[in-house]
């Protein structure tokens, strides 16, 4: 090398303008969307900046970003494949510079880690460098695994245990292009390097014993291949899927900060945006895709129109928000919340239109505890029935808040972006709440819950009926006799995903019924599909999502469905042979 | 001149079909198909939270709707909830979420 520095050629080049122009690229991003960051979200970050949150922070950093723990769970093939990639990449690049920095040499340019075989041209440069040399070789096989595992993925993809992949647009098509290039182009590089330098490690070394010493045309091609490749790859992320490397991180950072979504869009929403990897893993299970066929409307697609700037209404529209795919998405990405502000945005007219509601007169129940059926349980008689039982037998007084009629908890409205029109519904319900003087709420509708639970700012303690039930059994406020009709459990999604409510139903069952498993269930439990989340469906549709959800449900030939929503109820009534039970009227029945 | 007879005439309620204008009601009819099916039989409206407090009425707004009667409907679609319980008593399946976000999105005006 006749060049001034020894550690330079000019194929370097288009890797060092890349990696540049990268830089560049994801600091103006990530400045920009930091700017739109929201007043309180902004004092949020300021006030945690430097505590000791940023040691969880750093811990999970790793554990998702590098090693990606939440896919090993799901899947181990999948699990395999994408933290080789990421993990043995940042090996890659951390031993890397270890080495280059290691040798004794008169300068080290940060390219030196990446082409160090081409510059380094002998075996003992420091003591210890076999060992780096190990472990460079051990990890470039544990990539090139990974990626052979990807490109297998990409032809049969079932047998990663995926039914159904993301369908890129061209430019993740592209980057993906080059990034599968950069590490068999690397190992090419290294044998013919160890072919003709003799430097290699124990697999390239090997490799370019097999091959005569290669000459220097070929070796600079290759070298210069490579590095093209990396450029490619750095130029195209930005604007591709894998701009989730850096951005996964930030998000990671600010969310273990504190910061959460608003309900409409901020800057923290960009970070979330780009963090989604398409990995795809929200398609499979997501019931409109299952049952339907509506193959457009996942969260992965949904999340990459909003990153194009182009968002047709329907695709934030046609969604059950049964939360199945937040339970699925390995970067934990508040999908729920995004599609939510989405929605926001058709809202339609601003007027209060439920002044008929103000002829409710305010009803005195102090120190009595408050039971709100909500609007489906008066098509569901049995359940309000049940819980009048249980309230006698625990001799508890109670004022049945909407034993006439019911006012609507406004969660449906809410979802549908109806926000002023709900929060119409919440002043009066609240106002009501607050002039009875109850000591507790209790209801009996997940939708509810939640709503009274996230949505209301009620001074009462509000839980779902099975939560008091649970309560009343532990304190032996109430005695159970255990039958052994073989029940299985649905976890309403409101319930089970929206509230984390899990232990509680599961608990009263165990003691009064002998409680077998569904297929699926906990956080995977399926949607039975009159959800109120989607107003695009029609009965049929909704039909055959339930059929679905039911079939889960049989796995163990269970002889009693038990839930505890009264919408779930209503929709296995009619697909079951067999009763469907509340668990308050299992509850109700097993009195002694 | 008006001369008190003690008595007066209601306006007709007859609707001309001719000077109706239908334009809306296809355009519903084709957002939900299922619109097509209901029978009238009232069991949305028997159920319907809001028609609990108030005077709204899903069956009337169907049939004013059918006639092409869209003065009043922007400002009843507005009392509904969107509970959802009608969906649920509905003996044709009719998907009424769908026929009532679709009519606010047809009648009513900003």
């Amino acid at each position: 090398m006749e060049t001034s520095n020894p550690y330079f050629s000019p194929f370097v080049l288009p890797f060092v303008l890349g990696a540049i122009f990268l830089l560049g690229i994801c600091v103006w991003k990530f400045v920009r969307w930091f700017k739109h960051f929201d007043r309180l979200q902004r004092a949020i970050i300021r006030k945690n900046l430097l505590s000791w949150k940023i040691i969880p922070a750093l811990w999970e950093m790793f554990r998702e970003g590098i090693l990606h723990v939440r896919i090993w769970r799901k899947n181990l093939m999948l699990g395999y494949m994408h933290s080789s990639i990421a993990l043995g990449w940042f090996m890659l690049i951390l031993v890397g510079f270890i080495e280059s920095h290691m040798t004794p040499a008169s300068s080290h340019p940060f390219w030196m880690a990446i082409f160090y075989r081409f510059f380094i041209t002998t075996h003992q440069t420091f003591p210890g460098a076999q060992v780096l040399t190990f472990i460079m070789e051990l990890m470039l096989i544990y990539v090139l695994s990974g990626i052979l595992l990807a490109v297998v993925k990409k032809i049969y993809s079932r047998i990663l245990g995926m039914k159904k992949t993301t369908k890129h647009i061209l430019i993740d098509r592209f980057a993906k292009a080059f990034l599968w290039l950069i590490f068999p182009l690397r190992l090419l590089s290294e044998v013919l390097a160890a072919s003709r330098f003799q430097n290699g490690g124990f697999f390239t070394g090997f490799l370019g014993d097999l091959i005569p010493p290669s000459n220097e045309y070929f070796l600079l091609l290759s070298w210069t291949l490579y590095s093209c490749a990396l450029c490619g790859f750095f130029v195209t992320l930005p604007f591709s899927r894998y701009m989730h490397i850096f951005s996964e991180l930030l998000l990671i950072y600010f969310r273990k900060m504190g910061v959460r979504e608003k309900s409409e869009r901020t800057g923290y929403t960009m970070y979330e945006l780009n963090a989604c990897s398409r990995c795809g893993m929200c398609i499979d299970n997501c019931p409109l895709n299952k049952e339907l066929g509506h193959n457009d409307v996942q969260s992965v697609y949904f999340l990459r129109n909003l990153r194009q700037k182009k968002s047709p209404i329907r695709v934030a529209d046609d969604c059950l928000m049964c939360q199945r795919c937040a339970s699925d998405c390995p970067v934990n990405i508040d999908l729920m919340a995004i599609r939510q502000q989405e929605r926001n945005k058709h809202e339609m007219d601003t007027a209060d239109n439920y002044g008929y509601l103000d002829t409710v007169q305010p009803f005195n129940a102090i120190g009595r505890v408050g039971y709100f059926g909500g609007c489906m349980s008066h098509l569901t008689p049995g359940v309000p029935e049940a819980m009048k039982a249980i309230f006698e037998a625990a001799g508890q007084k109670y004022w049945y808040m909407d034993e006439d009629r019911t006012m609507c908890c406004g969660r449906p409205l809410l979802q549908q972006g109806f926000n002023r029109q709900a929060a119409d519904l919440r002043r009066k319900l609240t106002e009501m709440i607050n002039k009875s003087k109850i000591t507790m709420l209790i209801t009996s509708c997940p939708i509810c819950y939640q709503s009274f639970k996230k949505e209301y700012k009620l001074r009462i303690p509000v839980i779902h009926h099975t939560e008091y039930i649970a309560m009343l059994l532990k304190t032996g406020r109430i005695k159970v006799r255990k039958d052994d009709v073989r029940t299985v459990y649905h976890d309403p999604c409101e319930l089970g995903r929206g509230c984390g409510i899990y232990k509680e139903p599961r608990e009263v069952l165990k003691a009064t019924t002998h409680l077998v498993k569904a297929k699926q269930e906990k956080e995977d439990s399926l949607c039975c599909g009159i959800n109120l989340g989607d107003t695009l469906l029609d009965i049929d549709q909704q039909t055959l999502i339930r059929n679905a959800a039911f079939q889960n449900l049989m796995y163990k030939h269970p002889d009693q469905i038990a839930t505890a929503c009264p919408m779930c109820k209503k929709a296995f009534a009619h697909a079951s042979e067999f009763p469907v039970k509340d668990i308050a009227e299992i509850v109700r029945e097993n009195l002694k | 001149m008006s001369v008190n007879f003690g008595y007066s005439i209601a306006p007709t309620r007859a609707i001309n079909y001719d000077n109706c204008d239908f334009s809306k009601l296809h355009e519903l009819e084709q957002a939900v198909p299922s619109f097509k099916r209901c029978i009238n039989c009232g069991a949305c409206t028997a159920t319907c939270s809001a028609q609990q407090f108030t005077s709204f009425n899903i069956r009337k707004i169907k049939t004013l709707c059918m006639d092409g009667q869209y003065e009043s409907l922007g400002k009843e679609l507005k009392k509904c909830m969107l509970c959802g319980k009608c969906t649920l008593v509905c003996p044709r399946g009719l998907a009424l979420r769908p026929i009532i976000m679709t009519m606010r999105k047809i009648f009513v005006t900003k």
